[in-house]
């Protein structure tokens, strides 16, 4: 495998403190150096995104009396994609008295990541969950209540706890509005300066610390070199190197991307979460995909035909013998209800048989009809008449006549920059929070726990440890004209130039789905050696074609659409070459990335401890033919010890 | 199907526009509005013709980027639905459809279907929120919040900013969206320190960023994608009242 990477140096400090668990974020805040709060005002501090992770933590440090600049790409700070999110956010409050605690909720989530996340961080987000929902309820946050006026919590994603606090399927939107109007206010006091529509295109590092972004304003197409004592990235996931993904259309890796091209490493690229409900492909002209919520699954019934020649036929003429319910037939204790990515990757199979039904074979049925029978219509309708709803507004079938039809699409990403403790990047001063980093979640999410760990970050978390940090500042003004500030921005023209010049005749578009049916191929629910190498082949003739053929049109002076996704998918090239690599070297399966190799002989994951129980952070590859170089941090179980799962 | 768009185009904010007519073969009806649109982006790019510029994001109808008048009505013809929400089958095979951008003095266009939203930011900025510095909350089972207040604050709450109201109103007004937030954040107990302040402030934005004054039409409720009811703005009228009473 020599082929494709090199190994280097080991990562040995984590930042994290030693000692009792229970402790260590106390310890943690206690030793963290402070800022004379006259002294705040004097310290800039740029935070790009405006989810969860970046609007909570630009209006906290704003509060706390630093200058902030926040930068996001759509029109309003208010649209990122956090407003997306449905089910809801995870605390450990206990509420319900049902057994809850802040250990369970940690040791669940260490579990649920399989073994490969680094517990004091788990630990701490699990502590500064009970915090978030006091947060977001003295904001106004409109979560839904019980008729005695308490807040209202349902279980979610297998657990046996009711912990997840929500607001009716728009979870993400509430807590999202919260930040935002927490954000708005600073705006107008003047201590946030918003700059909506402007995408950061390149970090300034400036004697070995971050210092600077440079941005494109994306209605007049001005490029400006921004400064700050020190940067926050919050800049979301990178499902979207799939092109079909349930992510919104911008969602993109270049802020992570250029970090990492300027040393930050980027940590367990390969760990991705495929979501078993979602409304399936219609055609070619599909742009996106959209999640349908989990609990369906409580009720609906999953099957495809027994024989492939049934499938063009409609359901209702396939007799019952002829129908297989392969969950039910595989999982016969959890049935419907199996993980995530066991339910995924089981409708992968079925499709990959010939089996599947509806436009090109990719989907399975989710039935109803028995429930309908066993509950009566109203009652189906009471519970899912939303979803329902959402459904044939997307495919035009009324779920209630004929069964739905799912199919697992990209939905979340573990992956991302390597954060010590205090969520810095192994660039001084570069923090990253949200989705954006790889922390907390190991190999797999558990569900309602990203809008958990956004706000963990941007309210509680990095305040304190981006504190401890600036504590060593003001650090020395940097002019325009500082060779490295000249040198990052002169790369962000350059760049532009090329891909205006180009002038193929090829879209950017094309480009980008024909990348997102290799990753979707070889590295999505199932990964082999084989097709992973495959892969890597196919990303590098398809990159080198990008930079030959791709027509962008218009100049870069103005709004220019096509200029934003080229440099975006530009990036997502290299993104996924990097995913394959990371794939091809976990030789094991774990949480959401399965190895065909390693599986048990019913085939279930199968990890591999003794190995592979590390973080791979990868370090950028420089030169032309220079390869990525692999640093491990081993991860240490003192609390949870790993086990295996089991739903059969 | 086979159809043809008349999109408005416009270069710049300084230049005139103008509405162009385009034929999109062989859609599916299962497209989106907004994939119709892509399918004749990538036409035109290949034509070596600049591609239509649109905001959008989420593509389900949470997000409130989409911003459409299609065939002269604000989201198009579909009842509680965003424009990314919109699908082909909704239309016929020959149809000739009108695509223009939200048209209000405070909603400038930038080119083509996009506009500058930014006002309804300032109006947020002047008032609408409860001020809450984090670490100062007080535990959330504090201050029960009756489940029918709850249940309004968050049907008010569901506004997605998209700005429909706007597009569709005679008068240019905000008044829905304002209502919206207004009657989110005064319905529950946090809220009602600042009630009086931010219906003044924010009402003070709205007309300091040039939207017209609300005259009753109901336009906006009809195109509101999140079905935003008129009577929030009554209820934003009596606050208004009950604040300046109080001030003056
Ligand atoms: C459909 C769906 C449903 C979900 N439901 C749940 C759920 O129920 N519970 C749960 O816990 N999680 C859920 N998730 C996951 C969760 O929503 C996300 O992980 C989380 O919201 C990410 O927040 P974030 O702040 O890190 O990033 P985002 O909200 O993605 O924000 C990214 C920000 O960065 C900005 N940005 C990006 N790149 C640039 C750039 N180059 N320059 C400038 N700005 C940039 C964007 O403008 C945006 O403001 C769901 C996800 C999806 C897709
Ligand atoms: S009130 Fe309705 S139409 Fe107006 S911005 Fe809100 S969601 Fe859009
Ligand atoms: S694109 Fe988000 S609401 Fe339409």
């Amino acid at each position: 495998m020599g082929d494709f990477w090199n190994d280097g140096d080991p990562i040995v400090d984590t930042a994290a403190p030693e000692g009792p668990i229970e402790t260590r974020w106390e310890r943690r805040k206690f030793n963290a150096k402070l800022v004379n709060p006259a002294n705040r005002r004097k310290l800039t501090v740029i935070v790009v995104g405006t989810g969860l992770a970046g609007g909570s933590a630009a209006a906290t440090l704003a509060e706390a009396g630093y200058h902030v600049k926040s930068y996001c790409y759509q029109d309003s700070p208010r649209r990122a994609h956090s407003i997306a999110a449905q089910g809801g956010i995870n605390a450990a409050k206990n509420y319900r008295n049902d057994g809850d605690s802040i250990y369970r909720l940690f040791y669940d989530t260490v579990k649920g990541g399989d073994f490969r996340a680094r517990e004091s961080n788990v630990y701490r987000l699990a502590t500064v969950s009970v915090n978030i929902i006091d947060q977001c309820v003295a904001q106004g946050v409109p979560f839904a209540r019980e008729y005695g006026g308490l807040l209202d919590n349902r279980s979610f994603g297998g657990t046996q706890v009711s912990r997840t606090f929500y607001a009716r399927g728009q979870t993400g939107q509430q807590l999202l509005l919260g930040a935002y109007q927490a954000m708005e206010r600073q705006i107008g006091l003047g201590n946030i300066e918003m700059n909506a529509r402007h995408e950061m295109l390149e970090l300034i590092i400036v004697e070995g610390k971050a210092r600077g972004i440079v941005v494109r304003d994306m209605v007049t197409g001005e490029i400006t070199t921004e400064m700050a004592d020190a940067v926050v990235l919050a800049s979301g996931g990178y499902g979207n190197v799939f092109f079909l993904s349930t992510n919104a259309k911008g969602c993109n890796v270049t802020a992570s991307w250029r970090a990492h091209r300027k040393g930050a490493l980027f940590a367990n690229p390969c760990y991705t979460q495929i979501h078993p409900t979602c409304i399936p492909e219609s055609g070619t002209h599909q742009s996106k995909l959209t999640l349908m919520s989990e609990s369906l699954r409580n009720d609906g019934r999953v099957w495809v035909p027994k024989r492939a020649e049934d499938c063009q036929k409609p359901a209702a003429e396939i007799a019952e013998e002829d129908r297989d319910y392969y969950l039910e037939r595989i999982y016969p204790s959890f049935g419907n209800l199996v993980p995530r990515d066991i339910a995924s990757r089981a409708a992968k199979n079925v499709c990959d048989e010939g089996r599947g039904v509806g436009p090109g074979g990719l989907g399975v049925y989710l039935d109803f009809a028995d429930a309908i029978k066993r509950l009566g219509q109203k009652a189906v309708e009471a519970k899912y008449g939303n979803l329902f709803e959402m459904y044939q507004r997307i495919t035009g079938e009324d779920p209630y006549q004929v069964p739905m039809r799912i199919y697992p699409a990209v939905h979340y990403t573990m992956g991302g920059l390597w954060v010590d403790y205090d969520l810095q990047s192994t660039v001084p001063g570069l923090f990253v929070v949200g989705e954006a980093n790889f922390s907390d979640h190991g190999a797999n999410r558990l569900g309602a726990s990203a809008l958990m760990q956004g706000l963990g970050d941007g309210y509680f978390v990095l305040p304190t440890t981006l504190g401890n940090y600036l504590a060593n500042g003001p650090f020395e003004k940097i002019s325009e004209d500082h060779a490295s500030v000249k040198e990052a921005r002169e790369q962000v023209e350059g760049r532009i130039k090329r891909l205006l010049e180009i002038d193929g005749d090829r879209t950017v578009d094309s480009f980008h789905r024909e990348l997102g049916h290799i990753m979707w191929e070889y590295c999505g629910m199932e990964r082999t050696e084989e097709g992973l190498t495959k892969a890597i082949g196919l990303i590098r003739s398809l990159h080198e074609e990008f930079w030959q053929r791709v027509k962008v049109p218009g100049t870069g002076e103005q709004l220019n659409q096509n200029l934003e996704k080229a440099g975006r998918v530009a990036d997502f090239f290299e993104l996924a070459e990097l995913m394959c690599i990371d794939a091809l070297h976990r030789r094991e399966s774990c949480g959401g990335h399965f190895r065909g190799e390693s599986q048990t002989p019913d085939g279930e994951a199968l990890r591999h401890d003794d190995e592979f129980s590390y973080v791979a952070a990868w370090e950028y590859a420089t030169g032309e033919s220079a390869k990525p170089t692999l640093h491990k941090e081993q991860l240490e179980f003192e609390y949870v010890h790993p086990s295996t799962r089991s739903y059969k | 199907m086979d159809i043809k768009v008349r999109v408005w185009r416009q270069t710049d904010p300084d230049t005139a526009g103008k509405m162009v007519t385009y034929g999109v073969k062989d859609i599916s009806p299962d497209a989106s509005f907004l994939e119709m649109l892509d399918v004749l982006n990538e036409s035109l790019i290949l034509d070596g013709d600049d591609p239509i510029a649109f905001d959008h994001d989420c593509r389900e109808g949470i997000c409130g980027a989409c911003s459409m008048v299609i065939d002269g009505v604000a989201h198009g013809p579909e009842k509680a639905t965003t424009t990314c929400q919109l699908h082909m089958r909704h239309f016929k095979d020959g149809d000739v459809i009108d695509v223009e951008p939200w048209r209000a003095a405070a909603f400038p266009v930038i080119k083509d279907l996009v506009v500058d939203r930014s006002a309804f930011d300032d109006i947020i900025a002047a008032g609408g929120y409860i001020t809450a510095p984090t670490g100062a909350a007080p535990e959330a089972h504090a201050t029960p919040v009756p489940k029918v207040d709850a249940d309004l604050a968050f049907e008010a709450a569901t506004c997605i900013g998209c700005g429909a109201c706007v597009a569709a109103c005679p008068n240019g007004s905000a008044m829905l969206f304002t209502a919206a937030k207004v009657a989110h954040l005064g319905l529950m107990p946090q809220g009602q320190p600042e009630r009086d302040t931010r219906v003044i402030d924010m009402l003070q934005a709205q007309d300091d960023a040039g939207f017209g004054g609300c005259t009753n039409m109901g336009e906006c409720t009809q195109v509101c994608p999140k079905g935003i009811p008129l009577t929030l703005i009554g209820r934003l009228n009596a606050d208004y009242r009950q604040a300046v009473r109080k001030k003056f």
